[in-house]
């Protein structure tokens, strides 16, 4: 099947050529990385996580969300879902891919990453997390393209395969739970020292996930010429929106707990990311910009409801998604270093060398997709 | 009706044992303490290290034990903050307790620098945190780092309460004046803290901090025996630790 990727129009290929040279460059800036160490990257003794363990974090969320479509189809029967539900899993394929290069470009070791499986520590939630995380890739790939192998062949797809979807359901819960775990147990970080951040995250994983697959829905019809059907993405817009607005709801508990309780640990971290500590305000633009586009987005989404538009529709999920990429995928991290163990307020900047091995973890994703994609609606077109 | 009856036993059976299984757990977790005390329980057996740091003693901007602790265990010296590798060091007394009180002191006692490192915790978070087994707790009470099995993950440091852990950002060696060979150098990617000079006790010799502090105002030893100084010393004043409402029993006391 995976022949279907190598052939595409002038489009295709030159979206492949971007996603090319931004790997190429990504692969240039981690060479430097290994050479001098992660010095290189704006993270340090204070903020000692940065953008690669947000995007980790974010991307979690992404390969979690698949759960949205193959639940109603395969569970609950709903018909609808009988073409996007392969963008689904494919999309959590690409997306927990991505997830452990975030993990491996993070290592200060890479060389040694199978110590983690070598010497087994199951007291640590990074243990559960890389068994989860490869789990959840293996279980979409093998159900993924074994249902649609059977689709090629005009069979119906093997037995063995409906419990590891059943399974895929469960399991996709758990990585998202346990991710939010490795966080949410650190005893001296009080915006992590919650409870419900792993409700959160599910959230906004629920609002995001179904958001891109609505976007990525309108590409695939522009440009490949293959429609899921409006009502699929109807209803994706309906369990995106209700999904934001749990999020949403959790966010305002959160404030709620922290500055009504007025203990001035719990209120530190919300204070520097949304009103500046210390004199340093440096991520309070983007937490507002954040909250005013999920928001607002929110209400477009419920407005289009009754009203629908397509241009609305892609207003509104690309607002959800970029709102909570900055809440998770920005905040939620560096806030959760700032202020430090001994009280201090130290920012903290990317690099170019940081951003563009980023940008080219991302491309090896979107590049995966687009392949996986290409497969995906070459069958589907032909069945 | 014999049939359900067996049903029956086998189901209440099933739930007992379920049951056993959590009261087990229920004590496991409880600590036997009719208050809500942060403190837990311990049977005071063999080694625990420990250390009381007198900061009435403490000389302001004496530096002697901070010397010597980091050119015994080669610490690099670099000027950019972010890139920094500190084993004992001095902060503000409002950074080192930010959760007592700080109404109505003075500013001089704010900012009075107090010695700081790794508090050695009898339930340390990094250990917890740390996937490879990395970082340990030794029968002695030490927090240990094996640097060869360290993947750089940097969990440890975000789980420790008190920013005690450092990480090498990039290659310490050049940075390092003149190396000691006693103790190993470190290289870029694995993370290192105060080891309570585990190379040290091993040939019967104190900390080098203590041994170098001309003032006395650190006091090394085992916690578990109550014939030892530091017992006397913990018996006879009010001391504090770091943060000890988190449940991690640091093993480092202060008289302030």
């Amino acid at each position: 099947m995976i022949e279907k990727a190598l052939t595409g129009n002038k489009v295709y290929w030159s979206w492949v050529a971007l996603l090319v040279a931004l790997i190429i460059l990504g692969i240039y800036s981690y060479s430097q990385q290994l050479t001098y160490g992660l010095t290189v990257t704006g993270m340090g003794r204070d903020v000692s996580w940065g953008v690669y363990i947000a995007q980790f974090t974010f991307l979690v969320g992404v390969a979690a969300s698949a759960v949205m479509v193959v639940l109603p189809y395969y569970l609950h029967d709903y018909k609808e879902f009988g073409k996007i539900v392969i963008i689904g899993e494919f999309l959590a394929v690409s997306a927990a891919t991505i997830c452990l290069l975030f993990i491996i470009a993070d290592m200060g070791h890479p060389d040694r990453v199978f110590y983690v499986l070598l010497y087994p520590h199951p007291n640590s939630m990074v243990f559960w997390d890389v068994q989860v995380l490869n789990g959840y890739l293996l279980i979409n790939i093998v159900s993924g393209w074994t249902v649609l192998e059977a689709e090629r062949k005009g069979i119906s797809p093997p037995n063995w395969v409906k419990p590891i979807i059943y399974l895929s359901i469960v399991w996709a819960v758990s990585i998202h739970t346990v991710t939010a775990f490795l966080y949410a147990g650190t005893p001296g970080r009080h915006l992590w020292l919650t409870a419900v951040l792993a409700p959160r995250f599910l959230a906004s994983a629920f609002a995001v996930g179904p958001s891109l697959l609505i976007l990525i829905s309108f590409i695939l019809r522009k440009f490949a010429d293959f429609d899921v059907g409006d009502k699929a993405i109807r209803k994706l817009a309906t369990i995106a929106t209700y999904a934001a607005i749990a999020n949403f709801f959790f966010v305002g508990a959160e404030f709620f707990t922290a500055f009504y309780s007025n203990i001035p640990g719990h209120k530190h971290s919300l204070q520097y990311l949304f009103f500046g500590l210390d004199g340093k305000y440096q991520l309070v633009p983007w937490m507002w910009f954040s909250m005013i586009v999920g928001i607002a987005s929110v209400l477009i989404m419920l407005y289009q409801q009754r009203k629908p538009s397509q241009k609305l529709l892609i207003a509104a999920c690309s607002g959800i998604v970029v709102s909570l990429w900055i809440d998770k995928g920005i905040g939620l991290i560096i806030g959760g270093f700032v202020p430090s163990p001994m009280e201090e307020v130290v920012e903290y900047f990317p690099t170019f060398i940081e951003i563009t091995v980023t940008l080219g973890i991302w491309a090896i994703g979107l590049l995966i997709l687009t392949a996986l994609l290409k497969v995906a609606v070459a069958v589907k077109k032909a069945a | 009706m014999i049939e359900n009856r067996r049903k029956f036993l086998k189901k209440s059976a099933g739930v007992l044992a379920g049951a056993g299984v959590v009261s087990g757990f229920i004590s496991k977790y409880s600590t036997g303490f009719a208050t809500a005390s942060t403190e837990k329980p311990v049977a005071e057996k063999g080694i625990r290290w420990g250390m009381v740091i007198d900061m009435r003693k403490c000389v302001d901007g004496c530096v002697k034990c901070i010397d010597v602790c980091h050119v015994t265990h080669n610490v690099p010296e670099f000027d950019n903050p972010k890139d920094e590798i500190k084993w004992i060091w001095k902060s503000d007394y409002a950074k080192v307790f930010p959760s007592k009180s700080q109404q109505f002191v003075s500013a001089e006692t704010k900012q009075k620098p107090f010695l700081t490192m790794c508090n050695h915790c009898a339930d340390p978070p990094c250990v917890m945190a740390c996937p490879t087994g990395a970082t340990f707790k030794r029968k002695d009470g030490i927090v240990e780092m094996d640097f060869h099995r360290c993947i750089g993950c940097r969990f440890c440091m975000a789980a420790c309460p008190y920013g005690s852990r450092s990480f090498n950002w990039r290659d310490p060696r050049p940075a390092i004046e003149d190396i000691t060979q006693e103790y190993p150098t470190r290289e870029k990617g694995v993370v290192e803290k105060c080891n309570f000079c585990s190379e040290r006790l091993a040939k019967g010799q104190q900390p080098a901090c203590v041994e170098a502090c001309p003032e006395k105002v650190l006091t090394f030893g085992n916690l578990y025996d109550k014939k030892t100084e530091i017992r006397q010393i913990l018996k006879d004043n009010p001391t504090i630790q770091r943060k000890p409402e988190l449940g991690t029993n640091p093993s480092v006391f202060y008289i302030t």
